[in-house]
Formats: structure tokens, sequence, C-alpha cells
């Protein structure tokens, strides 16, 4: 550690914080400004003007904007980000409710992915060309092409109609058995398993090439080095910063893009929250839920340059 | 004796992008007798790299190795299985490549990657290989043998990189060294020592080695044998002395006469008669990059306090390694790379510092050509159409005019006016830069800067364009500023020279006061380290000259002192790092700047060459003194 | 997902004859077949888009109705030949106007350099990090569904990816030496961008328009399944295989012909992007 790497990591920090204001204020911009009285869609069009104008009160819509982006600013950071406009429930509550089977779905899913692509990845990059590395891409390309729901439906088809080795939905309420809870889980992601090998491998690949590619590779060759050792020890360790880069994206969309698997498999997952709540245009919820998504991606994000940064030798050794 | 490796029809071939397979080596036969040292000699294109590589039976991608024999060891090294050519390579024969940066991988250690081979291969245990690794350190002249292998490759310089790639090669002592320009990505002053060493090296164990290179003058020093190759065929093969002396391939002989250009220039009388108004002068610029701070300097500065004054149809050379500030100059006098201090004036007019400020006449007047013709080119466009911007633009020509003056400029440059239908992409590297000076002539400039014009191209190509320059300014009287790295250039078609060292400029006179001494020691030091085309050059070098050329490598000036302080043999401490080098005229009508005055300057490097010859003397190993 | 990985090639080599291996003949064919299909659907198509034409839900194929009918006894074949508007209409008038407006300001950023490039810059760093299907869904939420929001939205969503790559390949050109002598020569800004460097990413940026184009229709019909995309009457592909879920069970060609039309679409346009000549390409993945 030296203060150059110190610096860059701090400026790093700063850049995430400053991006997720920027983005917070798009969020509120986004759902605030924009036409439609929030009190009036509540209430409904039979409403008296007093309840509307009382709504409006409680809600802050009577103060000006700017005003309400700080009041909504602090509950946020505050952790209470309001009630539904809907059921009333508080917001903070809800996604309490749904956040931790998310996690679940992305921990579970990224165990089995991340080792599987880079594997894939890698190997694809080494035998470049080969038949193989042909299957593999158009595979991958394939399943990278079509729509999530797509995939989600095929499989249902497969293993659920046809095979009826799982259910189609994932979740019954109240206790499951171990057996039970492997079996809920397995469809949901499994489809996202396809979709996040297809992106991360097709990455991987490129970001190994590229360091395949380098001047110090063909010196490792011209050494005698065995393949596994030039991938091992030449290629790798320069391919670090670009795949962890690559990690942090995937995983930020196992959080957010987790939409169509959470509703085709009525998963109650953060994502379906937040589907619920556009389409009854629930706007508390939505806000922080988006800003979960967001601030999730920035931090991953941020992990993966800063990992990028420890690797870069430049840096390390000044 | 039986030769090391033997080489029968060796034939590759390589695929274009269109998927036509072309031959790049034809049928080549040569051999290499045990400790001798055989170069392969030829410009880009031909295949002296691809016949290098097929030594250890390696192609690079595209390419393949379709036919012939290499024996070596009593084996043909192309009927070998993978498995079996990666147990020779590295172990008994190894590969020094050119681009040492690149060459390293930049996240290990370097002595884990010089004893990679032996680890590989198991020659040796670790320890020994490690020990051996730091002997050749020493022996190389590395500083810090010990502990240089624990650094980075980033937190070394070129010429110590290069010397490392060569004890990785030689760590277990393989049967076979193949040198791949070694030295070609190398400022002049930093070569010299690394030939040295490298030549040492394979002098006291009796290397059998392949030296592969473009520079005939370098090869001259290294090499027992030399073989001429062109377009993938051997076009002649002789003792290195032969070749020099009484080459019979007319191929060789226009190698040999382009690596010594005459001189183009004008005469030192016919500059001295014109007293006319100086086209350009520069008068003490500052310049670099980053933001500017309080006091208006940027954060990196590249240029300080450079003057210079052209005179009409005159060409002032601008010489410099790199880092030297010599483009940054060519950049700032276009407008391109605002000055931070001082101005610039074209004909006694001062001129905006940024390119967009000027009039379009002032710019019309300063043209500007690049040294990578393949990228100064749009290669969107037809010739005919890159040619008749300018003179749309400064000239308002269009339709029928435009296009006859198109043919004009393209017969001055002697190319064919049908080549303006052409796209650059079908053109050859010198009639793309030919184009280039068309372009510039298209404007009607009194000035052109051209920025290491010839240094992309091929030695025989590139002095065709020289020539071209010489009749130009003849026929038109344009004013060259003529930037280059490479001395015998600048000397064959510049009328005065300007020496810059890590942006200062350090000497500045007319071309025949190169000759005379006393020079700045940075212009000896210069002076002696370009390459001479015959044998025993090398082994000439005086000490003093030396020791400067490894003292490390030009950093851009800081503050106000010297800033060639930290490798000159007559600095003096407490002075020279502390106060600006005065500007000081010599008698033989130069300037240079330097705290030494021209007595001292003309006493002190004789009594270091004296002390040096009395050394050897002594040693017997009494050498010429290179002058 | 939406953070491109820009492997950036640039080559300088004159536009010469594409040529084009087998899977990239078949994806340009694709490609090809959906384009008419969508400008000339509407009048080729055998029933009403709203016509109850068949007793039977979830009809099987036959003669007279080639790809079944639908959840309500509608035909399906006359659906998606009048969907193919909408799928391929509303995501390319989003990739057109994503690139028109990414492309210039990502183009512009690179020419000028400086502080314009860094304020863009920034500007785009942070709007991409709102993940896609979110940016979509705060809209939709706030404005409601209907073609101009979406088509908009996707516009939106797609431009700092495509100011990202289209500035990526402008710095290149830009760093180049007859850049460099036009900018010495005098040449303003428009100049530069429209002689200079477009002609010199024209292939790349093909190539990042086919790959913008997946992802819109990806995002487009995803809404439209998730039911936030085009509102009923008017349905696209994504709809239809909303709308006949139910039919999944019994493997119902009402629900697997419209997918199957997606895929077609999306896999047609991958092929042909992954099949082109190296010097066309813009990036490695998205």
């Amino acid at each position: 550690m030296n203060t150059a790497v110190v610096r860059l990591i701090a400026g790093r920090i700063v850049i995430a914080i400053l991006t997720l204001l920027f983005v917070s204020l798009a969020v509120f911009v986004g759902t605030e400004i924009l036409p439609g009285d929030v009190a009036q869609a509540v209430l409904g069009q039979n409403a008296t003007p007093e309840a509307v104008a009382g709504l409006r009160h409680a809600l802050h819509l009577d103060q000006p904007a700017y005003i309400r982006y700080f009041l909504w600013l602090g509950s946020l950071l505050s952790g209470d980000p309001g009630r539904s406009l809907v059921n009333g429930l508080p917001v903070a509550t809800l996604i309490a409710s749904r956040l931790p089977n998310s996690l679940m779905l992305a921990f579970v899913t990224a165990v089995i992915c991340v080792p599987i692509a880079l594997m894939l990845g890698i190997l694809s990059a080494v035998w470049r060309g080969s038949r193989f590395d042909r299957a593999v891409s158009f595979v991958t390309m394939s399943i990278i092409s079509v729509p999530e729901f797509m995939i989600a439906t095929l499989l249902v088809i497969v293993f659920a109609v046809n095979l009826r080795w799982f259910p189609a939905l994932s979740y019954a309420a109240g206790k499951v058995s171990l057996d039970q809870f492997f079996r809920l889980f397995a469809l949901p992601v499994l489809t996202l398993t396809c979709v996040m090998i297809a992106q991360m491998m097709r990455m991987t690949r490129a970001a190994v090439i590229d360091t395949l590619r380098s001047s110090y590779v063909e010196m490792a060759v011209l050494k005698g080095a065995s393949p596994i050792r030039v991938v091992l020890t030449h290629a790798l360790p320069n391919a670090i910063g670009p795949i962890a880069n690559i990690v942090a994206l995937n995983l930020s969309f196992l959080l957010g893009g987790a939409i169509i698997v959470e509703v085709i498999f009525n998963y109650p997952g953060l994502a379906r929250l937040l589907v619920d709540a556009v389409s009854t245009r629930d706007m508390p919820l939505v806000q922080a839920c988006v800003m979960i998504f967001c601030a999730t991606y920035l931090f991953l994000v941020m992990l993966a340059d800063i990992s990028g940064i420890l690797s870069n030798p430049r840096l390390r050794h000044r | 004796m039986a030769p090391v490796i033997k080489v029968e029809n060796l034939r590759v071939t390589a695929q274009d992008e269109c998927g036509r397979t072309n031959i790049i080596v034809k049928d080549v036969n040569f051999e290499v007798q045990p400790g001798e040292v055989v170069a392969l000699i030829g410009e880009s294109g031909s295949g002296k790299t691809t016949i290098a590589l097929s030594l250890m039976g390696y192609a690079r991608s595209g390419a393949k190795i379709a036919g012939g024999r290499i024996a070596f060891g009593g084996r043909d090294l192309l009927e070998m299985s993978s498995r079996e050519l990666a147990s020779l390579r590295g172990r008994d024969v190894a590969y020094v490549p050119q681009s040492a940066a690149a060459s390293f991988n930049p996240a290990r250690a370097l002595l884990k990657q010089v004893i990679e081979s032996s680890e590989i291969h198991r020659v040796m245990p670790l320890a020994d290989a490690e020990a051996r690794a730091i002997s050749l350190f020493r022996e190389l002249v590395l500083p810090n043998p010990e502990h240089i292998g624990d650094r980075y490759p980033h937190q070394l310089s070129g010429g110590q990189l290069q010397r490392l790639l060569a004890a990785m090669a030689l760590v277990t002592n393989p049967k076979l060294v193949i040198f791949d320009e070694p030295t070609t990505a190398l400022d002049v002053t930093t070569q010299i020592e690394v030939l040295r060493v490298f030549k040492k090296a394979i002098k006291e164990r009796g290397t059998t080695a392949i030296y592969v290179s473009h520079d005939l003058a370098v090869v001259a020093q290294m090499a027992d044998r030399i073989i001429v190759l062109r377009d993938g065929a051997i076009r002649e093969v002789d003792e290195t002395g032969r070749i020099l002396k009484e080459p019979k391939n007319d191929y060789t002989k226009s190698l040999l006469a382009a690596a010594e250009p005459r001189v183009r220039a004008a005469t030192d009388e016919a500059l001295r008669e014109t007293s006319a108004q100086p086209v350009l002068e520069v008068r003490s610029v500052d310049a670099g990059y980053g933001a500017l701070d309080g006091e208006g300097s940027p954060a990196l500065t590249v240029l300080r306090d450079v003057s210079l004054t052209i005179k009409p149809g005159t060409t002032l050379g601008v010489i410099g390694e790199s880092g030297s500030g010599k483009s940054t100059l060519a950049r700032v006098i276009a407008g391109l790379l605002p000055a931070a201090r001082g101005e610039v004036l074209l004909n006694g007019e001062r001129l905006p510092r940024s390119a967009a400020q000027r009039t379009r006449d002032q710019l019309r007047r300063i043209q500007i050509v690049f040294q990578m013709a393949d990228t100064a080119l749009n290669p969107a466009r037809s010739i005919g159409r890159i040619l008749g911007r300018p003179l749309e633009f400064y000239h308002g020509l269009g339709g029928d005019k435009r296009r006859r003056r198109v043919a004009e400029l393209l017969d001055m440059v002697r190319l064919p006016a049908t080549m303006a239908e052409r796209y650059p992409s079908e053109l050859s590297g010198g009639q793309k830069q030919r184009v280039n000076l068309a372009r510039a002539l298209a404007a009607d400039p009194s000035l052109i800067l051209c920025d290491e014009v010839t240094s992309a191209l091929d030695t025989v190509v590139g002095a065709a364009i020289l020539d071209l320059l010489a009749e130009l300014q003849r026929e038109i009287g344009v004013a060259y500023l003529f930037i280059s790295h490479d001395l015998s250039t600048v000397k064959a078609v510049c009328d005065e020279v300007m020496i810059l060292y890590a942006g200062q400029m350090v000497e500045h006179g007319s071309r025949s006061a190169l000759h005379q001494r006393p020079l700045h020691p940075y212009s000896e030091l210069l002076i002696a380290s370009v390459p001479e085309l015959r044998e025993g050059w090398l082994d000439g070098i005086s000490e003093s000259v030396l020791k400067e050329a490894s003292a490390g490598v030009a950093l851009p000036s800081r503050g106000e002192a010297c800033s060639f302080f930290n490798r000159c043999s007559v600095r003096i401490p407490g002075r020279c790092d502390v106060e600006p080098p005065p500007l000081r005229r010599l008698t033989k009508g130069a300037h240079i700047r330097c705290q030494r005055t021209e007595q001292e300057l003309v006493q002190l490097p004789a009594v270091a060459i004296q002390k040096d010859e009395e050394r050897r003397v002594g040693t017997g190993t009494a050498k010429t003194v290179a002058g | 997902m939406k953070n491109d990985q820009t492997i950036t090639v640039i080559d300088t080599s004159p536009p010469r004859r594409l040529r084009l291996p087998v899977a990239g003949m078949v994806g340009a064919g694709i490609i090809g077949f959906w384009i008419l299909i969508a400008i000339i659907g509407p009048y080729i198509a055998p029933h009403e888009v709203g016509a109850l034409v068949d007793d039977d839900l979830f009809g099987h194929m036959r003669w007279s109705l080639p790809l079944g009918s639908d959840y309500l006894g509608r035909d399906v074949l006359s659906r998606i030949l009048v969907g193919a508007r909408y799928s391929i209409g509303a995501a390319g008038a989003a990739t057109f106007l994503a690139i028109l407006m990414g492309g210039t300001l990502g183009m512009l950023a690179a020419v000028s350099r400086g502080a314009i490039d860094m304020a863009l810059s920034r500007f785009f760093d942070a709007l991409i990090s709102i993940p896609s299907k979110m940016s979509a869904l705060v809209v939709i939420a706030a404005l409601g569904s209907s073609i101009p929001v979406l088509i908009s939205t996707a516009a939106v969503i797609y431009t700092p990816g495509a100011f990202r790559i289209w500035r990526a390949l402008a710095v290149n050109v830009n760093e180049l030496d007859f850049v460099e002598v036009a900018r010495a020569r005098g040449e303003g800004t428009h100049y530069l961008i429209r002689e200079e460097i477009l002609p010199n990413i024209a292939g790349p940026v093909l190539t990042d328009f086919g790959l913008r184009f997946v992802f819109a229709v990806l995002l487009l019909s995803s809404l439209s399944f998730l039911g936030l995309g085009v509102q009923p009457p008017n349905a696209d592909w994504g709809s239809l295989v909303r709308e006949n879920i139910d039919g999944l069970a019994g493997g119902a060609p009402a629900v697997v012909m419209p997918a199957a039309a997606i895929a077609t679409l999306t896999i047609g346009v991958s092929l042909l992007i992954d099949n082109l000549p190296g010097r066309w390409s813009s990036t490695g993945e998205h």
C-alpha cells in the first residue's frame, strides 16, 4: 500500500458517492417532477379537494421540489423511506421482507455461475477457434440473444411440465423441508444461471484473449512454458482487473435483472416488489427499490475498480 | 565441425485478410557454426524475424511453416511435436525480442521471469538459477545486481530491460541465442552500452547466436557473417568484412549506400549570404502537458526556454532522443499545442499560440508532415480528395482547376497523376509519404515542419524522400524544420542543427560546426554513439562516453539546472545542478548551454580520453579512439 | 448488464467488398426477412388482428390457420405479422434515436477533448449506473405506457452506451495524424466529425447499431411480457407471449411462435454481427 494507491481508491469511493447522489436526483426527478398528481392518483377521481389537499400536505407535495428532494434524501439516509401509498405499510418493512429472498437467490446463483463461467471463458480463450470454442460461442450467443422470459418458459416446459421434476411456481408459504427448498429454488436459479454463465463467459473469453495476444505471452511460449503455465502465471494475473469488472457487472445484474425470473416464478424477491409497485404507481416504494439496486450496482463496480487498482503492478510497486 | 543449426529450403506462408496465401519466406538455406554470430539483415517485409522465429519451430498467428528442414542437434525441428518443441525452447534455443517493455509480464517480479526457463526445464535448482541470474546481471553491468530482480518491469528503463532479456536468454546456457533487433527500440546513446555488454557476453562464453537487424552499422559490430535478405529470400551471404567492403549483390550495395546518406543541404556560404528576415522565429518557448500552475507552467514541462530562427529556403535540423521534446516543438509551432510561455513569429509577425486563433493565411504558411505516413492519410478518402481539400480550403480552388493542380502536385512529388483516384491503403510507405508532402505543398507554404518523416521508412526509401525534399527546396525555396533522432539524416539535409536534450537546447550551430571541437558534452556523446559502418567501431568507444551512455535516460528538465547533469562526465557538482547553464557563443559560431567555458571544454574531454588511452595501453587492448 | 466492456478495434483499411461467412449470410437473410415482414405484414395478414376466427382456444396448426389460434380464438399468424411492426419498429426507432444522440455527443466529446469531453463522459457514466430495466420501470411508473413513451425511454436508456462506444472509437481515430493535419490546417469541429472521423468508424458503428438493436428488442419484449409494454389492443411479440402464457402447458403454437419470432430476429442479428470481419467489430460483449 502506498499513498498513490490510497489516493486512487479514495477517489473511486468519492466518485461512487457522487454518482449515487446524481442517481438519487435522477430517480427523484423521474418519479416526482413528471406530470400527474400523486395525491389525486392515490385517492382516485372521486376524492374531495380537501382530502387531496390534506394528503398533498402530508406528502410535502405543497413544498418546492428541491426541499422535497432533501427531505426525501434525508429520510432515505435515516433508513425510513416513508410509507407505501397503496397499503400504508412502511416501505422499510416491505423491503425487509423481500430483500433476504433476493439475496438468497443471488447468492446461490453466483456460487454456481462464477466458477463455471470463468472456467468456460478461460478454456474458450485458450482453445480459441477450436470446435469447443465455436460450439460454446454459438450456444452462449443464442442464450444472450433470447429474452430471459423465453429461457424461463423453456425450462418450465421441459422440467416442470414434461419431466415434472420441479414445481413451476417457486414459492410456497410457510416452512419447507430442505428437499422442497432445493426443488423450489431449482428453476429460478437454473434460468438465471443460463443467462449469467452465457454473459460472463463471453466477457471473460474476450478479456483473456486480450492478454493472450500480448508479447509477454509469446515470450513465455518461446521460453518453453506449457499452455497451462502460460495461462495461469502470465495471462490470468494480468486479466484480474477486467475479470473483477465482469463479475461485478454480472452480480449487480443478478439483483436487479432478476425481475423477469421473479415474476415468472412468482418469487417474492425485491425485483417483483418493484414491478408491483410500478404497476400500482406506488412511488415511495419504487424510489426505495431503485435506489437499493443502483447503490448495489455502484458498490460492486467500485469494488471491481478497487481490485483492479490493487492488482495493477504499476500502482502496487512504484 | 557440425553446424549448430542447419536450415534447408525453409518456406513460410501467411494468409492475408482476404484468405489468400502468400509465401513470405522462400527456400532459405543457411547454417550456423558453433561459436559463430550470424546476422540476418533486411528491411521490413524481408522475412528476417519470421525466419528467426521458425528456428524455434514457432510461427506467429496467420503464418505457417510450410516446408523445409531445420536440423538442430541431429533432429528436424519441424517434425517435432509441440511438447518436444516446448522442451527445446528456452533451454536449447533462446530468444531476445525487440520490445523489452512489452515482453516482460508486468505482474511478475523480474527475477522470477529471468529464471523461468530454468524452472520450466528443471535445468538447475532454484537457488543456483538465482545465483546465476545475479552473476549475469553483474556481467551485463546492471545497477544493483543483487536486488534488481525484485523489481517490476515498469520500474526500469528500456536499456536495462533489454539487458535483463539477454540475462533471461542466457540463464539456461542455450546452444543458440536469437537476438531479434534487440536495440532498435533504444536511443543511440543507450544502444551503445547495450551493444557493448551483449558483445562482451557473447564473446566471453563463445555463444552461438543469430542477430536479426535492419541496421548494417550495428550488425557490422556484432556479426561474423551476414545474410542479406529481401522479400523472404537470401540475396547474399558473406563474411562481415567482405560484405562491407566488396558487396556483390546490387541490393546489398544499395543498402550500404543508403546507410551513409550523402549531403544534400545548401552550402554554408549560401546560408550566410541570406541576410533576409527569418521565416520563423521562436523566442524562449516553454511548453508541456497538463494544467497550468499559478506561475503559468504546465504540470509536465516538455520544452524549456527554446529559441530558434529559420531563414527562408533553408533547413534547420532538430535532433534529440525520445523525451527530448522535439515533436512537441513542431506541435507548438503549428499551434496544435499552445505554448505556455514565449512566442512564435512568422515573417516577423507574432502568431497566436493556438491554431484555432490563427488566421487562415497564417495557417497556410506553416504546414506539417508527420512520421507515420500510414496514419497521416485519411484511409476513407481518395488521394485526389486528400490533396484537393487544402486547395479548396486555402485557395478556394474548385472543379477543373483543382484537378489540374492536384495532378501538378503529384508530379512535383514524382507520382503519376493517376494516383489521384487511389486510396491510401493501395500505396506503399514511400508513396504515402510523398502524398503527405504533396498535401503540405498544396498550401503553398513558406515553412514545412517535417517530424521524423523518414524514420518509419526503410533506409533506401527514406533516402529517396530526402532527395525529394532537397529538390523541392531548390525548386520552390521552401524552408524546413527537420526533426529527427538520427544524426546522419539530419547532417545530410540540414544547413543548421539544433540539439535538444530533455527539453532544453544544448547546442545550436551550422552543420559543419558539428564536426568541430569543442562540442557540448551531450553533443559529444551523441556523435560518438552513432554506429559507424566499419568493423571494430564498437570496441573503440572511449570509456567516458560509455559511462555517460550508461548513466540513465533523459528526464524532462526540472527547475533551472542543466538537464544533462546526471550523465555529464565534466559536470561541476554544486554549480551545474543549481544554476541554469549560460548560453555561450563558441568561436566556431555555434551556441551551447553549458557551465564550462570554451577553454575548459577544449581541454576536459581530451583529458578524459587520454586517461582512457593510457589505461588501455596498460592492459594491452589499445584501440583507435572514435572522434 | 448494459455496461459496455468496449474492446475497440480500429483498422484503417479502405472499404472493400464485404466477405461474409455462411453464418453471417444466414443472419443477414433472417434480418432481411423480418424487415420485409415489418413493412408488408399488415397487408398480407390473412385475417383481421382482432377477429375471432376459431372456436377452439389455443387451436393447433392447420391449413386455414397455419400457426393455430390464440387464447381467444384469434389467428396467431396474423397477429405475429402485424406485431412485427411494433417489435421491430419500436426497437429500431429507439436504437436509431439512441445512436443519433449518443453517437453525435460521443464524437463531439472525442473531437473537443478537454472540459466538454470530461463533462459529457462523467454525465453518461452516472446515467449508465442505473440498470436499464430500472430506468424503464421508473419512467413507465411515472408516465404510463404508450408507444412514444416506450421508444423514447429505450432511446434514453441506450444513449449512454452508444455514447461510450462512439466516443471510444472516435478517440482512437482522433489521435491519428490525419486528424491532426486537418486540425493544423484550421478545420472546424463539424468538418472533423463529418469528413475525418465518421467515415473511419462507419463499420464498427454499424455493428454497434446491431448490438443495441438486440438489447432494445429484448428490453421492449420483456416489458410487454411484464404487461408494462405495448398495451392492448395493440400487441407486439412480447405481449403475444404474455397473453397466451396459459397455453404453455399444452405447448400451444400461440405461445411458442411469437417467442420463436423474437428468438430468430435477435439470433439473426447476433449471427450477422458476430461474423462480420474484424475491422467491423466494435465491442467484445455487452
